[in-house]
């Protein structure tokens, strides 16, 4: 129990519109995207600007009470979970406003709740870009997308959430006023925080604000489709475009379960016969954007691709990337319940990770997509079931267990993008051992000695 | 009063589409509500969690949770955006019967729903008393579009600009037709719906006017009921059920190959609401909605496949420029887009241009406007932006509710803006 003054102190900063008491409301914000247990909080606060942040961080480090930061709550990880006991779930969806975006020095300043895609069209209008495009833009804020590293379709040329962090500010567990990096291009002030801050899941800080990095935009681009046979082949393709020296701004894969699920799903005539789609786009200079296409159609060709289509307009363009869009869509109507994963590899080792995949499928009698990112050897097997039916979810645990030792054996990592909240924090030791878990609890308790900071989460304790 | 746990079972019964819900929130991008207030339970995915712990017991608060379900404009267009396809207003519609069964309906609602729209005789008399009665509570608010508002400032109208009640309804100028139709003729039941008919009979007209116009035979019966759904909006599925079997009555079986409508929100009940509440229904009911289901079409889509529309005549004058609103009952329940605007384009007076989120809701939302009138406002206002930068003289739509949302809109902020049906805008281009 949160005791009444306290609950009274809260109101006195936020107003009592902001401070959700009712039991109603509290439920609607005891989950996440995740398929992890469900947790009731306390009590559920909405600042509206970033000064009260503050305030309401330093009264709840002074009572002792957990405190997890929750964007659009649409963590893969279960990182959005309030706690047990006393959970306070703290949203920032008030704090969305776009405090500048400089077209002279390429940097935009934000609140840490502005919604990624609506951030991302506004920096377009002004004749610039955010290349980061996580799956869930539409909705996802930037401050959890720093604060869980997010990736996206774009990471293999232009990098994932990190690259385009140039500094920021934030509240530490005490609400006192942190700054981190700077607006230069160059900046060596200091401890470099802002990389700790990045991808801590919400347990080292709460953000105020943050500058990000803006680039120019590429004048042109070139959608493609490569049709295999077998995975090999494509893989393969995959391997000798990046020896090539050619980097597309994505590269994407889809297995033959999935191009069966996107073609019963849109009726767009996918070829239901492939092993493997690739789906490939080049940006840049025009003559250089003609040149690497031409250059992977031949490399297509080299590697057996049985068909290689060419957009040759922006409708074509959207045809090809439709599929890719209606990848999750198609797959998540199969079944009642979807487990989506995000196990990388090193993307030479894409090949045994599908084979990986497909003997699990087997083994334990479950229905598995697998589509994904496959110039960043991050693929998305998607495991199709009934969280209802007790005995076959038993068997999509056990077969996501042995997804992560596949991967962590071909020299991988356990998530590629979507964090390792709570629920990937039993596997964290398998992958970076015991004394990095104890090294980042030493970190932990330094910086948030009560603790209170989405306790928990990541490293567990 | 039935026992909480008699509640949970009935909604363990909409278990199957709950769990199809995977919790992405891609919902949050498209719900006009969520928008204005950011709250998880306004959005489809807090709703259905919500739902889902009342029906497993861990949440005992079914009066908090009826509320948050009926703060929802029914839009649907969470519904249109879900990578899962969860049927959102399906569960939500029947969530709400399930949990008003339990609760009760308020006896407001209760005296509207059982007493009045369940007799279609009835409600047009008073409704006939009350359109005499209206200016003493009202005055003229805007002359362009005739709007009204209270004369009162209180009760529940507070400073909403509405219309007022039509001083002839449609009923009463045309109250039935039943043209005989030759060997290659095409016959329409037409079924102008209780906002065309009490509000807007300048509509009707007009669509009797282009059928006409187009040589198409009309069945037009006296005493149509409601097509049902502010009952069945407010949880109560009696009088739903019993709405739908006086219009089964009027409507089934008949020589007429199309039922047509000029209100959005009936088309998509009678197309796609009646069939999804066939468990309420006979099995011999089941299969006559089914036929009537079958043959309900919208009006614009009706004029814009099954006739041919009138080509506009070669430019003389640039015309008056004219914009669109998409209600969501007509583009993200029915995919009817294209057809409304082909028929505007049909008139060569009017120049088309599109207006910026064309199919954001204009938060109407039919009563969920006038029991939330502020929140309703807000979601509104953006429309109106919208209809201001577009600069278009004339805004066209679909479906009566949004007119009367529109017109509130529009008159409050005085920018002389009018408000039509696409099917007026068609219908001023033909021969009287």
């Amino acid at each position: 129990m949160i005791s009444p003054a306290v609950i009274a102190e809260f109101e006195n900063i936020l107003g009592s519109q902001n401070v959700m008491r009712d039991e109603t409301d509290r439920h609607a914000y005891s989950y996440d995207s995740a398929l992890v247990e469900q947790v009731v909080p306390e009590l559920v606060l909405r600042p509206t600007d970033r000064e009260r942040l503050g305030k309401v961080i330093r009264l709840c480090n002074e009572n002792r009470l957990p405190l997890t930061v929750r964007g659009s709550g649409t963590n893969l990880s279960g990182g959005t979970i309030p706690s047990r006991e006393n959970g306070v779930v703290l949203l920032t969806n008030a704090l969305n406003r776009i405090l500048e975006i400089n077209t002279e020095d390429l940097y935009a300043r934000v609140e840490p709740g502005v919604i990624t895609a609506q951030f991302a069209a506004k920096v377009a209008a002004r004749g610039l870009f955010y290349p980061p495009d996580p799956g869930s833009q539409a909705v996802s804020t930037l401050g959890g997308n720093v604060a869980e590293n997010a990736g996206g379709l774009r990471g293999l040329k232009y990098g994932v959430t990190e690259n385009y962090v140039m500094g920021m500010e934030f509240f530490d567990a005490q609400g006192e006023w942190i700054k981190t990096g700077s607006k230069t291009v160059k900046c060596v002030t200091g401890f470099n925080l802002k990389s700790l801050m990045i991808g801590s899941e919400g347990i080292l800080g709460v953000f105020k604000e943050i500058t990000l990095k803006l680039i120019p935009p590429p004048q042109a681009q070139q959608a493609m489709l490569a049709v295999f046979d077998a995975v090999d082949k494509a893989s393969e393709t995959v391997s000798e475009i990046i020896a090539e020296k050619i980097v597309p701004c994505t590269l994407e894969f889809l297995d033959n379960f999935t191009i069966c699920s996107v073609e019963d799903f849109r009726k767009a005539g996918l070829p239901t016969e492939a092993q493997a789609l690739l789906l490939i786009e080049v940006d840049g200079h025009p003559a250089q954007v003609a040149e690497e296409a031409e250059k992977i159609q031949a490399i297509c060709r080299k590697k057996g691709a049985t068909r290689i289509q060419k957009a040759r307009d922006t409708e074509e363009r959207d045809k090809i990337w439709q599929a890719r869009r209606d990848a999750l869509p198609a797959l998540s109507r199969q079944k009642p319940t979807t487990v989506l994963e995000d196990a990388t590899v090193p993307r030479s080792k894409i090949p045994q990770m599908v084979r990986g995949i497909n003997d699990l499928s087997k083994k334990y009698n479950i229905e598995i997509g697998t589509f994904g990112h496959a110039g960043d050897g991050n693929l998305h097997p998607t495991f199709l079931t009934d969280r209802r039916d007790k005995a076959e979810f038993a068997r999509v645990e056990a077969a996501i267990d042995e997804l992560f030792e596949i991967a962590l054996g071909l020299g991988g990592t356990l998530s590629g993008e979507h964090g390792i909240g709570v629920a990937k924090s039993k596997y964290l030791e398998m992958e970076i051992g015991k004394g990095t878990i104890a090294l980042s609890r030493k970190i932990k308790q330094s910086l948030d000695p009560e603790n209170i900071l989405n306790p928990g989460k990541v490293i567990g304790g | 009063m039935a026992e909480l746990r008699e509640l949970s079972r009935l909604l363990r019964e909409l278990d199957d589409q709950m769990i199809t819900c995977m919790r992405c929130g891609m919902c949050q991008a498209v719900c006009p509500l969520y928008a204005e207030t950011g709250r998880e339970a306004d959005v489809a995915r807090g709703k259905i969690v919500l739902l889902e712990h009342l029906s497993l017991d861990l949440l005992k608060d079914p009066e908090g949770v009826k509320q948050r379900l009926e703060n929802c404009l029914l839009c649907g267009s969470c519904a249109a955006a879900c990578p899962s396809g969860v049927k959102v207003l399906d569960l939500f519609l029947k969530a709400r019967a399930v949990i008003n069964g339990y609760l009760g309906l308020s006896p407001a609602k209760k005296a509207v729903f059982r007493l009045v729209l369940t007799r279609p005789a009835l409600f047009n008399r008073l409704i006939s008393m009350a359109s005499r009665l209206q200016g003493i509570f009202t005055r003229p608010a805007d002359d362009l579009l005739g709007a009204s508002c209270a004369r009162f400032e209180s009760g529940p109208l507070k400073d909403r600009r509405f219309m007022p009640l039509a001083r002839t309804p449609w009923h009463k100028q045309t109250p039935e037709l039943n043209e005989p139709a030759g060997p290659g003729d095409t016959k329409v039941a037409f079924f102008p719906g209780c906002l065309v008919d009490k509000v807007f009979p300048d509509v009707a007209q007009s669509v009797h006017k282009a059928l006409g116009h187009h040589g198409i035979k009309i069945y037009l019966p006296a005493r149509q009921s409601c097509c049902g759904i502010p009952a069945l909006s407010s949880g109560d599925a009696r009088s739903f059920v019993q709405m739908v079997r006086q219009n089964l009555a009027l409507f089934a079986g008949g020589d007429f190959q199309f039922l047509v409508t000029p209100c959005a929100t009936c088309t998509a009940t009678i197309k796609e609401i009646w069939p999804m509440m066939g468990d309420y229904f006979l099995p011999e009911e089941k299969e006559k909605i089914a036929a009537v289901a079958a043959k309900t079409m919208d009006i614009t889509q009706f004029l814009a496949e099954k006739t041919s529309l009138e080509p506009p005549a070669a430019g003389s004058e640039p015309g008056v420029k004219v914009t669109y609103h998409d209600p969501c009952h007509l583009k993200k329940s029915l995919g009817v887009h294209a057809q409304p605007r082909a028929l505007i384009n049909a008139n060569p007076d009017y120049a088309f241009v599109e207006m910026d989120e064309a199919d954001r809701c204009c938060g109407m939302g039919g009563s969920f406007g006038l029991q939330n009138y502020e929140l309703s406002k807000k979601v509104g206002e953006r429309k109106l932006q919208n209809i201001i930068q577009s600069e278009a003289g004339v805004v066209g739509t679909a479906c009566p509710a949004c007119m009367l949302q529109i017109i509130d809109m529009v008159s409050r902020s005085n920018s002389r803006v009018q408000v039509k049906h696409a099917v007026q805008i068609y219908a001023e281009n033909l021969p009287s």
